[in-house]
């Protein structure tokens, strides 16, 4: 109960924070961010992009986590906290498409590029929606907890190959990508100013207790109606 | 095992040869393929890189015309639950493993000498590699898209469910092979694309192990 109202201060700090912080050349004080040519104000998106791609594969990473768990144990119940995982995964895959789409069309443009690490998120997108329109083709309950754990797993091996690997060996417009002269990207190498990496950071933190709380009350409905629909059916 | 593996391959191949009407449906399949996409040309010149990619568009939609029949098949005749007692999951993986890369093979062949023939583009400079990351790029098809077959089999829209499954895990392997088609296209040497066909032969490798550990699980039920 006390992470739940700790959260919510974080996150009513870390947007307020994100949003009201005030923009200046020079920062003097630990509550202003710098000005970075080319995006001024528009930098602050990074507090909420970022963290909704994090959220994406942290979602899947623990939806194929509890896929696994469920091919050893065969309960019923690890299919169900995949699933639940997966849907949360989802929303956050599309969010983190428009958010980055937006970013995309103001820094670079266009809304869309082909950019490894936009490849990236469409392939995680296609592999969610292929996951979804499995579970949908399989009506014996053991079959499409079996079959959508199977391909969980397979899929997991393609993630971290797009979501680390390609995007730094290939040259794209994200910072980190082959061409950059700054390394690895302002958030691996830690390049961003000290004001903006404490919200970053304290984004990163709020948006990963937001998605334990939105899988906690996720899970546990799909497994009560599941649980009442099992005592209807014995009844 | 390998003698097992390989008399389900000859069943496979028998089964196939004596109907006949699969493999002339795939056949038509690439002819109408290519026949499209020289339609929708029409008399516009196109780049030689963009006939490149087009080559593998028509390879992925070949196999996923042709590759899960392997174990659809199956599935019709009603036959699934012989194989199961009959064999053990790793033996008929690689039965069908087998069956589907000699059958991939053939469609490639076939599909890269009709290109040749029809785009007067397709012009590779470096014939060898092209020829190593054909045969690579085959293996890593055939690889997933047994895979895949096998889960698909048991689900409803078995069709339409194929594409869309195999789609996310060829990604990788088709964004490769179009590059290095583009590289062989335009003359290079073994040393510059080195990288490339190492990440060929890793994706190959790694494939092959996830495929045979979670077979069982599809299998066995």
């Amino acid at each position: 109960m006390y992470w739940k109202i700790f959260l919510f201060l974080l996150m009513s700090f870390v947007i307020v924070a994100g949003f009201c912080f005030p923009i200046v050349p020079v920062p003097a004080h630990w509550y202003q961010f710098p000005l970075i040519p080319g995006l001024e104000e528009k930098a602050r998106i990074i507090f909420f992009h970022v963290p909704t791609a994090w959220l994406t594969v942290i979602a899947f990473f623990f939806s194929t986590y509890f896929s696994a768990k469920y091919l050893r144990n065969k309960d019923w119940q690890d299919d169900i906290k995949a699933y639940a995982s997966a849907q949360i995964g989802m929303v956050f895959c599309i969010l983190a498409t428009i958010t980055g789409s937006v970013w995309a069309k103001f820094n670079w443009g266009s809304f869309w590029n082909w950019d490894p690490r936009e490849t990236s998120i469409f392939a995680l997108l296609l592999i969610y929606g292929a996951l979804f329109a499995l579970r949908s083709a399989l009506d014996n309950e053991e079959k499409r907890a079996q079959l959508s754990a199977v391909y969980n797993l397979i899929s997991f091996i393609t993630v971290p190959f797009f979501i680390f690997i390609m995007p730094r060996i290939m040259t794209g417009l994200h910072p980190g990508s082959a061409g950059d002269e700054g390394g690895s990207g302002p958030i691996v190498n830690f390049k961003m100013n000290g004001n903006m990496r404490i919200i970053f950071f304290a984004s990163l933190i709020a948006f990963t207790i937001l998605y334990y709380w939105i899988y906690q009350i996720s899970s546990r409905t799909l497994i009560l109606i599941e649980k009442n629909n099992r005592k209807l059916i014995e009844e | 095992m390998l003698k097992s593996s390989l008399a389900l391959f000859l069943k496979d191949v028998y089964s196939e040869l004596r109907t006949r009407y699969a493999i002339n449906a795939l056949v038509m399949f690439i002819i109408v393929t290519i026949s499209v996409i020289l339609f929708s040309i029409g008399n516009e010149k196109i780049s030689d890189f963009l006939t490149g990619g087009l080559f593998w568009v028509v390879i992925f939609f070949s196999a996923m015309s042709g590759l899960s029949r392997g174990f659809v098949s199956e599935e019709e005749r009603g036959t699934v639950m012989t194989l199961q007692l009959t064999a053990k999951s790793s033996v008929v993986f690689t039965g069908k493993l087998f069956f589907n890369l000699i059958l991939g093979f053939s469609m490639n062949i076939l599909i890269a000498l009709l290109y040749a023939v029809v785009f007067d583009t397709f012009r590779i400079s470096s014939l060898g590699i092209f020829v190593c990351i054909f045969i690579l790029g085959n293996i890593g098809l055939a690889v997933s898209s047994t895979l895949i077959a096998a889960i698909i089999s048991k689900a409803n829209s078995k069709g339409t469910l194929y594409p869309v499954l195999s789609f996310p895990i060829l990604l990788p392997l088709m964004m490769i092979l179009v590059d290095l088609t583009k590289s062989c296209m335009g003359g290079v040497i073994l040393q510059e694309v080195m990288v490339e066909i190492a990440i060929l032969v890793c994706y190959d490798i790694i494939m092959l192990a996830a495929s045979y550990l979670l077979f069982e699980f599809i299998w066995e039920y």
